[in-house]
């Protein structure tokens, strides 16, 4: 069974996945990869602020708050 | 060319990060991830004798107190909790410029026992500019109690420098963690962190760059470390180097001596 692909901004809160890539370079990507999000890591998505953006994602253990423009360049293979 | 000498005596180095040790006194930095109890390690170990001053030039708050272990004094700098060294803010800048720059005798690393695997990636970062560091588990009753075991005598065979277990909060290894990184300064404890090793492309890439550098650069900088950073294509390091030189230096390094 294929898993379905998405990117981290569509997680509904208590989804989790694992990181499939990253859609982006340079600095960015090295930031992304700094905060955990390596290829297979597990993310969850854990809470989002009132207007929806940003939203709170587990990742190795800390919790750590995503805007949508970052996490739209983080593709998840659902749990 | 042995420009380097006169322009980075340990005097003017320190200066430039806003210090002033005093004659015999060791200077550590204290690093860590956001979260991981640093400052109240720092807390613990400097018993609140601190003051909180700017870095030059810079808006991020740097704390610096001071402690005295075996007769020995030391002058501890609290460096801006981060994921990394690799200059994406200005914390990190700060955090990484002064264990590249700083001379550190020592850095501590403040490790969070419950989630060690995302602190790892901080550590390697730190060993990878400085062998001279210590690792600081902090946080172990939180990982007792969520029954996670952390092999603090593995971790420290696997990283090449100690590792010692604490819970600052309740000062529990403490004593340990002052006798330990007093070793690792002073050259009792040796260490030999693990190396990281990149693809052989970029590796023979940094070789040659290293060669070319190296004139340039003080011996206790890490010539390799700068080089993979240049690859990389960062500026914010060329300017960190530049700013700790002299006018003299910086016309060697840059032939119109205007550049940065």
């Amino acid at each position: 069974m294929s898993r379905t692909i998405v990117p981290l901004s569509q997680l509904s809160n208590g989804a989790s996945g694992r990181v499939a890539a990253l859609n982006t370079n340079g600095r960015n990507r090295r930031h992304l990869l700094d905060l955990g999000l390596v290829t297979g890591s597990r993310v969850e998505a854990i809470r989002r602020s009132p207007a929806g953006d940003p939203a709170a994602f587990n990742i190795k253990g800390a919790i750590i708050a995503l805007r949508s423009e970052v996490s739209d360049q983080i593709l998840v293979s659902l749990d | 060319m042995d420009l380097t000498n006169q322009s980075w005596d340990n005097k003017t180095v320190y200066q430039a990060f806003g210090l002033n040790p005093i004659q015999g006194q060791l200077v550590m930095a204290l690093a860590g991830n956001p979260n991981t109890g640093k400052s109240t390690v720092f807390n613990a170990l400097t018993g609140l004798r601190q003051h909180t001053g700017n870095w030059p030039g810079k808006t991020v708050l740097k704390t610096e107190g001071t402690f005295t272990h075996k007769n020995t004094r030391i002058l501890l700098v609290d460096l801006p909790g981060t994921y990394s060294l690799l200059a994406t803010s200005a914390d990190e800048q700060v955090a990484r410029d002064f264990i590249c720059l700083g001379r550190p005798d020592a850095t501590i690393v403040v490790a969070d026992a419950t989630c060690l695997e995302r602190n790892l990636n901080l550590v390697l970062q730190v060993l990878e500019i400085s062998p001279k560091a210590v690792v600081c588990v902090n946080l172990m009753d939180e990982a007792a109690r969520r029954k996670i075991r952390v092999d603090v005598k593995a971790l420290s065979r696997e990283l090449g420098v100690p590792c010692v277990p604490t819970t600052a909060r309740d000062g529990v290894g403490l004593e340990e963690l002052k006798d330990t990184i007093l070793d690792v300064a002073t050259g009792v404890i040796a260490t030999a962190p693990r190396k990281v090793t990149y693809e052989p492309s970029v590796e023979e890439a940094a070789s040659r760059l290293e060669a070319q550098i190296s004139p340039f650069l003080p011996g206790w900088v890490n010539h390799r470390w700068v080089a993979l950073r240049l690859l990389e294509g960062d500026m914010s390091m060329i300017k960190a180097i530049c700013k700790q030189m002299d006018d003299n230096a910086r016309k060697i390094v840059f032939k119109d001596g205007a550049a940065i």
